[in-house]
C-alpha cells in the first residue's frame, strides 16, 4: 500500500503516466529525475505520510522499494 | 490591481523601506503580513494604515534570525491564508565600525539578521511556492554590497552575500516557477540613514549622479515591478535603485 501510494505520487509529480515503476526502480538512475525533482518527490512523500525524512536517510535509498519500506517503518514503527 | 488575491509577507515591514513596500503592494491589491520586531504601537499603526487601502493585513512579531520563530510564523500564515505568493526579505540592521575595532558580536549580529534571516525566511516559504509552481521573492540588498563602504565591512558583506544567495536560489527553483530577485537601494532617507553623521551624508551626495537622496517609495516601485507578471522573465538579478551611486 505504501509502495502504491508512492508510485502514484511519482507519476503525478513527474508526469510519468506510462513509465514502468517497480520496487527496484531508482528515481535518479532509471527515471532520470534530477536532484531537485527528487527532493520534490521526497517532500510530497513527507507531506502525504506526515513524516520527516532527514538527508542522511535519503542518501541511503537505492530504489523505490527502500523508500516504501522506510515509510512503512516510520508509520508502523 | 495587479496583485489582487495574492498574499505577501514583508519582513521588517513596520517602518522605513519595508513599510513603503508593504503599502505599495497593498495599493495594488495584495493582502499583507507585516513581520517585524518593533514595538506593538509601531506595528499597529502600520497595519491600520495598510488596512485603509482596503486589503487584509496583520502583523506578526518574529525575529528573522531565529529559525523556530520564522518557522512558526510561516506555518501560521500558510494555515490561515493557504499560501504565500510574495516574500519580501527586507529586515536589516547596521552595526557600523571600522574593521580594526569591529567586535565579533557586531559582525555576527549583522550577518544573522541580514543574511541568515534571508536564508531562513526563503527556506521556510520555498517549499510551498515550489509545489504551487509559482512564487516571487525579492531580497533587499544594498549598493554597498556592490561597492563596499568603509565602516561597513559586516553590513556590506551581508548585503553582498544576499546577491550570491539570490543568484543560487534563482537557479535552483526557476524550473519550479519561482522567481527570486534582489534590489540594491542606494542612499534612501529612513530612520536607518537619518542617524548617520552629516559629513557621511554629504559625501554620499557628492557621488550620486542624480544629485539627491532616494525615497523609500522609489525602492518600493521597483519591488512592485519585480512582483508583477510583467517581470515574469527576470530572475536572479540585483537591480540598483541608487540614483547612479554604484556606477
Ligand atoms: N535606508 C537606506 O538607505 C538603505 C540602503 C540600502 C539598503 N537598505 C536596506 O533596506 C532595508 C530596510 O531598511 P530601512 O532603511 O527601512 O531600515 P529601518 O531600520 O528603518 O527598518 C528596518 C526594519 O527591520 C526591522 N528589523 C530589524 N531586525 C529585525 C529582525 N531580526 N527581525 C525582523 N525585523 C527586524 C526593524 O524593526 C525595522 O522596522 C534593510 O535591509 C536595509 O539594509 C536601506
Amino acid at each position: 500500500m505504501y509502495f502504491e501510494k508512492i508510485t502514484e505520487i511519482i507519476r503525478d509529480q513527474l508526469g510519468l503516466e506510462d513509465a514502468k515503476i517497480e520496487r527496484e526502480t531508482s528515481l535518479m538512475k532509471d527515471l532520470e529525475v534530477d536532484s531537485l525533482d527528487a527532493v520534490e518527490v521526497i517532500m510530497k512523500i513527507e507531506d502525504e505520510f506526515d513524516i520527516e525524512i532527514p538527508d542522511e536517510d535519503i542518501n541511503a535509498f537505492k530504489n523505490l522499494g527502500d523508500i516504501a519500506d522506510y515509510v512503512k517503518n516510520k508509520k508502523e514503527g | 490591481m495587479s496583485l489582487k488575491g495574492k498574499s505577501a509577507l514583508v519582513t521588517g515591514g513596520a517602518r522605513g523601506i519595508g513599510k513603503a513596500i508593504a503599502l505599495k503592494l497593498a495599493l495594488n491589491g495584495a493582502d499583507i503580513i507585516v513581520n517585524d520586531v518593533a514595538d506593538i504601537e509601531t506595528m499597529k499603526n502600520t497595519v491600520d494604515e495598510i488596512k485603509k487601502l482596503g486589503v487584509g493585513c496583520e502583523a506578526l512579531k518574529a525575529d528573522v534570525s531565529n529559525e523556530s520563530e520564522v518557522k512558526d510564523m510561516v506555518s501560521y500564515i500558510l494555515e490561515k491564508y493557504g499560501k504565500i505568493d510574495i516574500l519580501i526579505n527586507n529586515a536589516g540592521i547596521t552595526r557600523d565600525g571600522l574593521l580594526v575595532k569591529m567586535k565579533e558580536s557586531d559582525w555576527q549580529l549583522v550577518m544573522d539578521v541580514n543574511l541568515k534571516g534571508v536564508f531562513l525566511c526563503t527556506k521556510s516559504v520555498i517549499r510551498s511556492m515550489m509545489s504551487k509552481r509559482s512564487g516571487c521573492i525579492v531580497n533587499i540588498s544594498s549598493v554597498v554590497g556592490i561597492t563596499g563602504n568603509p565602516g561597513q565591512a559586516n553590513y556590506s558583506a551581508s548585503k553582498a552575500g544576499i546577491i550570491g544567495f539570490t543568484k543560487s536560489a534563482a537557479k535552483e527553483v526557476g524550473s519550479k516557477g519561482v522567481r527570486i530577485n534582489a534590489v540594491a537601494p542606494g542612499f534612501i532617507y529612513t530612520d536607518m540613514t537619518d542617524s548617520l553623521p552629516e559629513a557621511v551624508k554629504s559625501k554620499f551626495l557628492e557621488n550620486i549622479p542624480l544629485g539627491r537622496y532616494g525615497e523609500a517609495e522609489e525602492v518600493a516601485d521597483v519591488v512592485l515591478f519585480l512582483c508583477e507578471e510583467r517581470s515574469r522573465y527576470i530572475t536572479g538579478q540585483t537591480i540598483p535603485v541608487d540614483g547612479g551611486l554604484a556606477l
